[in-house]
């Protein structure tokens, strides 16, 4: 008899990805100003670092706070104690504020309808236990992000269908292809329970606009299955178009209280706002009240530490700290942005124009030796090896397109920045120098391209699994 | 548009079987006794007639200490002014391994707990939301959909939640009794492991916990023993939640299964050993949700280390946990305190019920006794048990947990919680109950009011059904904060 579960013995928690071999590799050879300056630079972690400055003041000035006090008496006892998995009042009351300022104050949250989880990773996961069964499916805006086929697929039993997106139209979602996927999952026999969209997008770092979001509720009116919005990136939008919540596309259709009102739910985090993923702090708002009892009681499977929602109530309650730390904070990004994108731009490289995330979908379709899959990741080890950077390659996020590249840009200081641009300048100037001197890009260049870039392996590679794997992040 | 009514009943359909399921466990009358506490809870000046709270296994008795130790080490916060520095890299940590300086922490302290008698390897450490989590994650590691696994009876309810709700493994119960003091028994073990193959179901594993909740006893060598010879001879898992390790204030010693599989008699494929640990109940740090996963089998490790995913500790919480479980100093005295006053508290528990002619099972660990109120019954029905239990909160107004919610097979006996209150709660419901226990009682009108048979003080007790209440469909849970802390500002 086999001893461990099919889930423990199966794959589908995704790990054998590229997008966790490039993590690998970089453990294996940090980046270090100092002691590792040709080292990799880690560009493949959305991570926000910018802002750290702003919570580490607000802390020195807050020290009641820092130290299991409110209003100068010690709550250290009534804190080790509390397991109520409806969450600290406080806590929840100020979060939704958050959300709401976020999101202009042009809608509000109840914070009874908000149930709070460790991480996205487990809000996600919760939030479809409670709307689907093993074998039926959602329907996912592609290219998406990777920690999905785990957090959504793995213990849940739930399939994904992507619904694909592609560059002739910024990626953005038709009807067509909203269409497509949903009849492919028919083919498939598969029971379509919902559609689940990263809005901001991860990895494309647009604001979905509100065409597709009014095309998005037609469609899961139309079907009679949910909507969820994973909002997780909703505090990073730095540029316009404005950040459009699901929540306010409801609001203006007058669509309280119908049908479609229960299906529609919303996922955060503080993991990429505020870059305090090591807290684990999720939330799942939802207006069905099934939901939220039973994502609540599901909660106690991974409950937020008291102690740091305690500390992130008393930082959150601060609303004009909060409002100052948004908009400083997207001022920030946006100058982090721009940055990458020029340098990119000045190496002949484009993004896809975005105005969100901590990373930019970039353009490298122009590399490759050859429009496939193979080029694409023949051209992600030589960045990886040769360029020295981490960068998550586009089939690891099931982009249809080979050539596509997500590069974080908030993870690191500026002048790692500057590196890694010049790193990439220098390596596209290298392979334009190459071809020019053939004088066709034909099968000969390939083969020159194929010489120089041998000749340029910094060492003897072996690329093997390594056994050492770690957390992986958005 | 179809009526509210309408689609509102559509809607569930559109819901999963878990979310419409009760696989959560929480109509049990287990939250019951909590619901009522809610309501009306005692304290000491704003309402000395609530109930008092013994329904909660909680370990209120060492916060001086670990209280003291935070404030003279501010620099384990990442917050204050001496450990800021800390707080970005802190902040960002979110690797799934866990901090290492917080694995060495933990089995450090695992080890102590165990007298240094075993030593734990810091890479075997997985991380989870608390036990609750950690069982959980065990479960959907272990067995598939439709699997089973053994747990000795009476058991801690929220089992029935942990390892079967979301994962779809079933339970089937090892029943143990009073004839012998509830010890797991050879018999028992086959009786159970075939009734699961009569019923078709793969048996995948045998859970125990080891001190029991709710007996407060430890395992003895044999037991154990002949435990991880039938789950070897049957090729299953051995889990055991050693949740409680560290209440353990009386002989016999804790021996924990890490141990035996030491012992030179025992062959054991260790592949099948896998524990549960938690800091919920030895340190008395529920809210903090440091939940542990401890295997012998590697591709457990791996695979529940991955799934660790979903309920990681807080990185603030490994940070300040790292720094206080490495503190040798303060983990041997935490250790040595908790026990002496944990053994305090029942040694006056114990004392004061059986003054009134009520015993507990003989117990040396915990942070509850196992009362028996079978002589208290009119009949041994679990019919009998509830009705003395909506006596024991309605009149006596004490939250106490009925055995059947246990799944006790025999009606009488309850499980109450003395560590969870201050010293002076506690002594108003022992003397609640003694009161109750030594006050005759009067025969209402409607059922029939029957003697109980004769206490050791030779008095008579009759009961009068409760009048019927009506208790309104709670859908959220109860609340387990009290609504005096200053942490609530509003009661939902």
């Amino acid at each position: 008899m086999k001893l461990l579960s099919r889930k423990a013995t199966c794959n589908s928690h995704g790990q054998d990805s590229s997008y966790f071999l490039g993590w690998q590799e970089y453990e294996k050879n940090p980046y270090d100003d100092v002691r590792n300056p040709t080292g990799i630079i880690q560009m493949g972690l959305a991570e926000n670092q910018l802002s750290f400055d702003l919570l580490e003041s607000w802390l020195a000035n807050n020290p009641d706070a820092a130290s299991f006090k409110r209003h100068g008496q010690s709550i250290f006892r009534e804190l080790a104690l509390f397991q109520d998995y409806h969450g600290l009042p406080d806590f929840k009351k100020a979060l939704v504020e958050f959300m709401a300022e976020i999101r202009g104050n042009r809608v509000s949250f109840d914070p009874n309808k908000l149930v709070l989880i460790a991480g996205a990773t487990s809000a996600n996961e919760t939030l479809i236990f409670c709307l689907a069964e093993p074998g039926e499916a959602f329907l996912l805006p592609a290219p998406y992000y990777p920690g999905f086929d785990r957090d959504l697929k793995w213990r849940t039993g739930v399939e994904i269908i992507p619904i694909q997106c592609n560059s002739s139209n910024g990626f953005q979602i038709t009807q067509s292809a909203l269409d497509e996927a949903y009849q492919e999952a028919q083919k498939r026999n598969l029971k379509v329970k919902g559609v689940l969209i990263t809005n901001p997008s991860n990895p494309l770092a647009t604001t979905i606009s509100r065409d597709e979001l009014n095309r998005l509720i037609d469609f899961v009116t139309a079907k009679e299955i949910h909507l969820v919005s994973d909002e997780i990136y909703s505090g990073t939008v730095f540029d316009s178009p404005k950040f459009v919540s699901v929540a306010e596309v409801l609001m203006d259709r007058n669509l309280e209280n119908t049908e479609v009102w229960d299906r529609v739910h919303i996922i955060y985090s503080l993991s990429k706002d505020l870059g305090l993923p090591g807290f684990r702090v999720g939330a799942i708002y939802s207006n069905d009240v099934t939901v939220v009892s039973t994502a609540t009681k599901m909660s106690s499977f991974g409950l937020i530490s008291s102690q740091t929602q305690y500390l992130l109530s008393a930082i959150l309650s601060d609303t004009k700290f909060a409002k100052n730390y948004i908009i400083e904070n997207q001022r920030r990004l946006k100058k982090r942005h721009d940055m990458l994108v020029s340098s990119l731009k000045n190496a002949g490289i484009s993004c896809l124009k975005s105005n969100a995330g901590l990373f930019c979908w970039v353009d490298m379709r122009h590399l490759l030796s050859s429009n496939s899959f193979e080029a694409e990741m023949e051209l992600w080890k030589k960045i990886l090896y040769d360029v020295g950077l981490n960068i998550s390659p586009g089939a690891s996020c099931h982009c249809t397109e080979p050539g596509w590249f997500r590069v974080c840009f908030a993870n690191m200081t500026e002048e790692t920045l500057n590196l890694s641009m010049q790193r990439i300048k220098a390596f596209v100037d290298s392979i334009v120098a190459t071809t020019t001197t053939t004088n066709h890009a034909d099968t000969r260049g390939q083969r020159q391209l194929d010489r120089n870039s041998r000749r340029r392996s910094l060492t003897k590679w072996v690329f093997r699994l390594s056994s050492y794997d770690r957390e992986p992040e958005r | 548009m179809s009526s509210i009514m309408g689609w509102k009943q559509q809607q569930h359909h559109l819901l999963s079987k878990i979310a419409n399921s009760d696989g959560h466990s929480e109509d049990s009358l287990y939250f019951d006794g909590w619901k009522a506490y809610d309501k009306d809870p005692y304290h000491p000046t704003q309402n000395p007639n609530g109930v008092i709270q013994m329904g909660l296994a909680e370990n209120q008795l060492c916060f001086d200490l670990i209280e003291d130790w935070t404030k003279r080490h501010p620099e384990a916060s990442i917050c204050t002014a001496e450990g800021i520095k800390g707080f970005k890299d802190i902040a960002t940590f979110q690797d799934y391994h866990g901090l290492l300086t917080f694995r060495k922490a933990v089995a450090n302290f695992m080890g102590k707990v165990r007298g240094g008698r075993v030593t734990f390897d810091p890479d075997r450490i997985v991380m989870s939301g608390g036990a609750t989590g950690a069982q959980e994650l065990l479960a959907f590691c272990l067995a598939d959909p439709g699997d089973a696994f053994l747990v000795p009876s009476p058991y801690y309810p929220a089992f029935d939640r942990d390892l079967r709700w979301r994962t779809g493994v079933q339970l089937f119960p090892v029943i143990c009794e009073s004839s012998n003091n509830f010890k797991i028994t050879m018999a028992a073990l086959e009786d159970a492991y075939r009734k699961a193959q009569e019923a078709n179901v793969r048996v995948k594993g045998l859970l125990i916990t080891n001190p029991s909740n709710p007996l407060g006893t430890v395992l003895d060598r044999d037991t154990l023993k002949s435990l991880v010879r039938f789950i070897n001879q049957k090729n299953i898992h051995l889990v055991c939640d050693e949740i409680y390790a560290a209440t353990v204030f009386n002989h016999p010693n804790f021996i924990s299964i890490s141990e035996i599989i030491n012992e030179e008699d025992i062959s054991c494929n260790r592949d099948l050993i896998h524990l549960v640990y938690s800091l919920s109940k030895d340190m008395g740090l529920p809210g903090f949700r440091v939940g542990i996963v401890y295997s012998y089998n590697d591709a457990v490790v791996n695979c529940g280390r991955k799934m660790s995913s979903f309920g990681l500790v807080s990185s603030q919480t490994q940070y300040l946990l790292a720094s206080m479980l490495s503190d040798n100093e303060f983990v041997e005295r935490l250790i040595e305190e908790s026990g002496k006053r944990l053994a305090t508290r029942h040694k006056v528990f114990t004392a004061k019920l059986l003054e009134v002619g009520i015993t507990c099972l003989k117990s040396n660990a915990g942070l509850f006794c196992w009362m028996d109120l079978r002589p208290l019954l009119k009949e041994s029905t679990v019919e009998a048990e509830m009705a003395l239990w909506r006596v024991i909160i309605d009149e006596v107004k004490l939250n106490v947990s009925p055995g059947s919610s246990f799944h006790c097979t025999e009606p009488g006996w309850f499980r109450v919680c003395f560590a969870n209150m201050d010293s002076e709660t506690m002594e108003v419901a022992l003397q609640r109950i003694q009161s109750f226990v030594r006050k005759p009682k009067e025969a209402a009108e409607v059922p029939v009011a029957v003697k109980a048979k004769p206490l050791r003080n030779n008095l008579r007790l009759s009961f009068t059904r409760t009048r019927s209440r009506r208790f309104e469909e709670f859908v959220m849970s109860p609340h387990l904060i009290s609504p005096h802390s200053p942490l609530v500002s509003a009661r939902t």
